[in-house]
């Protein structure tokens, strides 16, 4: 039960114990980095790589919300128009939202948090950070070369015939990041099978654990088909063999077929780590166990297993038979459940917790508000009737972003602050950083909000020059997001900073509980001086809610 | 036409009204437990804040709540999914009697034909009152048909009819967009849609035709210039190389797979463009390929004059003078199939 006999975590050794040698500080050359297989490295490595990727696509977003101020083209070009959020969405997809939480706090954390000393393949995963940086840096290249102007969705036949732009260069980038991303998925799955601590049972395993689980087995059975659909367009391009393109004998349906069959499961590649580090924030600050631990962790499997049975309904306008729009229909319904199960639970766990407003707090208290308006409007978008109306307008932009921005980016800048102390050993400014999470929920709100609006109006998506009468709802669109772009180069700035001048952190600055609190900051190369033993319960603070009972 | 500055939408079909209330419902939902989750975490999250002196026993979490929670929110979606599902029937299902008009876009167009011949660039007549059904397909890439006015939307496909029905309510003049990202000019692929009474809009059909023949016509004269008729043309004294048109459509065709297709629209249109796919019982597969020789519009010409020799069973009456979409055709029957 509640007060649990001896070594309860919280209580395990807690104030700083001086450790001289950390993974940091072990050796400073530029070659024991780039040739590190240590996964809290590689973990930085990627820190590097996502940052680097958010800002660049957040560069086109600038450029092209500026463009949207008037309804006219003034900024740019249509071709440029089209490349730019050609860019946008394809730099935060494939290079940040996919590989951001697992990628960086899944690969600092995941050995961590089950007592490992490392991830089981250690220098498979450091050759995924190469793979995914040569992917990046080609579409890059290939950007500053010529740019793309398919959508990040690549729709046949435009994209395998009609484009003129560098389509396969581009895809050949995604290809090879692709791979990045089943190594990442395949490191995980067999680390959580094979290496727990003794004592950490499937049961005692933190959610972040689960919902990285879970992704794994997205990434492993997803990204082939990716693979599989990018080799489909080179062949049709390169060869002019006939698949996609109905002058070819193909048909362009098949492609939406194979995309979304990938890219709604990645939807929840990009969620469900961000749903794991919210279960931890909401545990650490409300110092409560989980409330439906396990019915918590089988959400995560059950949104990976019912993520693959939707794809269809991308495709209600497409020409897919009405039957087919029905049953695609409810299972997207169906799909809603688990994850408001979760959003249920997190909130259930404040209830009679010990509430503390730091950052990370703030930051899932957002991703609470967020999520669930990007939910329930999914709700629209899974009801056919409405679906046909806004389908392909920004009522569907505003709803991705609320789960992909509102949801993905508000839960890793809450783990990035959670974790920050971990990872480097020092302590942000908590003022700047309160007010940095109220300015991008404030930003967020103030761009995406205004595009329902639209999107129900009717303004289609990806349209470079609209009607008058869109442009005031544009106008605050772009306002928004001016706010949202400062908002994100503050933390930039102050994690920086802290760095240098932040206050070293403690092996547990929060008192929170978990494996990764129990070593010191920064962690030891090994991770612990010590294999752990675990005999506690996840989420085991003093006097909170017992694990459920099976009744 | 959307130059104002509005926060809701023109409705001006007879889709519009259950489509908005649906939508309505649904906000009205959706803002209720959004509310209602916020103001529990506000809640929540300052009454339990660290130093504020509450109760904090806790009680064991029993997996029933959960359940329950779960049990309670199924009713819930799935009344939302009939609710939607009974509005998407009447959406997307075309009655009988529509009026029918092609629609053929290209990169970046809208090409309309009405059924006496009458054709439009970028600007569709229609009257009031009439449900009118466009049968579409596209001559290069995916668009999309988008009238936000009527609530309605449909993808233009390249080699497949798709079709979209609508009854506009109000004469004027409203939006139509082009919603699938097609290429540098997407964003300019836009155009209106007239709605008038139906004495303005016969005035205006009858007006002006010009030189616009029917389709059926302009399919009879290029059925002519591509020399169909040495092989398929009926009775003669030798044997004919093709089968008879002769009220082929919408009757069953033996193949020589042993299978057996109905000729409609897919069926005929596939025929023309790729003849060797599914080829008629009895018959060599001598046909050329007419792929890429004859536009889209002119596929629709030669299936109207096919249509016009007349049919097994009388063709629904939307169906006249244009080719059926795939409402009638069971899914992927319509689509193309490799050729061998
Ligand atoms: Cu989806
Ligand atoms: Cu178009």
């Amino acid at each position: 039960m509640s007060a649990a006999p001896e070594p309860s975590p919280a209580a395990s050794p807690a104030e700083p114990v001086h450790v001289s040698r950390n993974y940091l500080n072990a050796s400073y050359t530029v070659r024991s980095w780039l040739l590190t297989v240590d996964h809290k490295r590689i973990a930085i490595l990627y820190l590097l790589g996502v940052t680097l990727f958010f800002f660049l696509g957040g560069a086109a977003a600038v450029l092209f919300r500026l463009e949207l101020m008037t309804p006219q083209a003034d900024l740019v070009e249509s071709e440029t128009y089209n490349k730019l959020f050609t860019l946008h969405g394809i730099i935060m997809i494939f290079f940040f939202l996919v590989p951001a939480i697992p990628a960086v706090l899944g690969n600092f954390l995941v050995p961590i948090m089950i007592g490992a000393r490392d991830l089981a393949f250690p220098k498979l995963n450091l050759m995924s950070w190469y793979l995914f940086m040569i992917g990046g840096v080609f579409t890059l290249w290939v950007t500053v070369a010529g740019g793309v102007d398919t959508g990040w969705t690549f729709y046949t036949p435009y994209s395998s015939t009609y484009s003129n732009t560098y389509v396969m260069a581009t895809a050949v980038g995604i290809f090879i990041t692709g791979f990045s991303s089943i190594l990442t998925g395949l490191n995980f799955v067999v680390t959580v099978h094979k290496m727990r601590a003794p004592g950490m049972t499937w049961f005692r395993l933190p959610l972040f654990i689960w919902s990285h689980y879970a992704t794994s087995l997205i990434m492993i059975l997803g990204t082939p088909v990716l693979a599989i659909t990018i080799l489909l367009v080179a062949l049709e391009r390169g060869l002019g063999i006939g698949i996609f393109d109905p002058k070819l004998g193909g048909d362009p349906i098949l492609f939406q077929h194979l995309f979304w069959f990938y890219s709604h499961p990645a939807v929840y590649i990009m969620v469900l780590p961000a749903m794991g580090v919210q279960s931890e924030l909401v545990a650490a600050f409300s110092k409560n166990r989980v409330f439906g631990y396990r019915f918590v962790a089988y959400a995560s499997i059950a949104i990976a297993v019912l993520g693959f049975l939707v794809w269809g309904h991308h495709m209600f306008v497409s020409g897919q038979s009405l039957f087919a729009g029905m049953v695609f229909s409810i299972l997207s319904f169906l799909i809603a459940i688990p994850s408001a199960i979760k959003v249920f639970n997190w909130t259930a766990t404040l209830h009679r917790g010990t509430v503390a407003f730091d950052t990370p707090l703030l930051y899932a208290i957002g991703f609470i508000g967020l999520f669930t308006i990007g939910g329930l409007t999914g709700l629209f978008l899974a009801t056919m009737a409405v679906d046909v109306h806004v389908h392909d307008t920004y009522f569907v932009v505003a709803h991705f972003h609320y789960i992909m921005v509102g949801g993905t980016v508000m839960a890793y800048l809450g783990g990035i602050h959670y974790w920050w102390p971990k990872i480097t050993g020092r302590l942000y400014p908590e003022g700047w950083a309160r007010f940095s999470a109220v300015l991008v929920f404030v930003g967020f709100n103030l761009t995406f909000f205004p595009q329902f609006l639209l999107g129900y109006l009717g303004m289609p998506r990806r349209y470079h020059v609209y009607d008058a009468g869109f442009q005031v709802l544009n106008v605050m669109s772009s306002a928004g997001a001016s706010i949202l772009g400062v908002a994100y180069l503050f933390p930039m700035c102050y994690l920086l900073w802290s760095l240098k001048y932040g206050r070293s952190a403690p092996a547990n600055p929060w008192g929170a509980v978990g494996l990764e609190w129990t070593t010191p900051s920064p962690p030891p190369t090994y991770n612990f001086v010590e294999t752990p033993i675990v005999t506690w319960e996840a989420y085991e603070y003093p006097g909170s809610n017992p694990a459920e009972v099976a009744d | 036409m959307n130059t104002e500055f509005q926060l809701f939408p023109d409705a001006a079909s007879t889709t519009a009204r259950p489509v908005d209330q649906l939508y309505l419902s649904l906000v009205a939902f959706s803002a209720a437990m959004s509310i209602f989750v916020a103001a529990l975490v506000i809640y929540l999250a300052i009454k339990y804040r660290r130093n504020n002196d509450v109760d904090r026993t806790q009680r064991p979490t029993h997996a029933s709540t959960e359940i329950t929670w779960m049990l309670l929110s199924l009713p819930v979606l799935v009344f939302i999914f009939i609710w939607g599902a009974k509005v998407c029937f009447f959406l997307l299902r075309s009655p009988d009697g529509a009026m029918p008009i092609t629609v053929v876009p290209k990169q970046w167009m809208w090409k309309f034909q009405h059924a006496n011949g009458r054709r439009e660039i970028d600007t569709l007549h229609i009257p009031v009152g009439q449900p009118v059904r466009l049968t579409m397909v596209s001559q290069d890439v995916i668009h999309s048909f988008f009238v936000p006015a009527f609530r309605i939307k449909r993808d233009v496909l390249p080699g497949r009819y798709t079709d979209v029905w609508f009854e506009a309510t109000e004469p004027g003049q409203y939006r139509l967009y082009c919603a699938e990202y097609c290429g540098t000019n997407h964003s300019r692929m836009v155009g209106k849609i007239v709605a008038m009474t139906p004495g303005d809009f016969a005035a205006w059909l009858s007006g002006a035709s010009g030189d616009d023949e029917p389709p059926q016509v302009a399919g009879e004269k290029l059925f002519e210039q591509l020399q169909c008729a040495s092989c398929h043309r009926a009775g003669g004294d030798a044997p004919a190389r093709g089968p008879s048109l002769e009220q082929i459509y919408q009757r069953p065709q033996p193949l020589a797979s042993g299978e057996t297709v109905v000729a409609d629209d897919a069926y005929l249109r596939e025929s023309i463009l790729r003849p060797a796919a599914k080829v008629v019982a009895g018959y060599q597969p001598i046909m050329p390929t007419y792929e890429g020789q004859i536009s889209e519009e002119g596929v629709i010409q030669l299936l109207a004059y096919i249509k016009s020799l007349g049919s097994v069973e009388p063709a629904p009456p939307a169906a006249a003078g244009t080719p059926t979409g795939e409402a009638t055709v069971p899914q992927g029957a319509g689509r193309l199939e490799d050729q061998r």
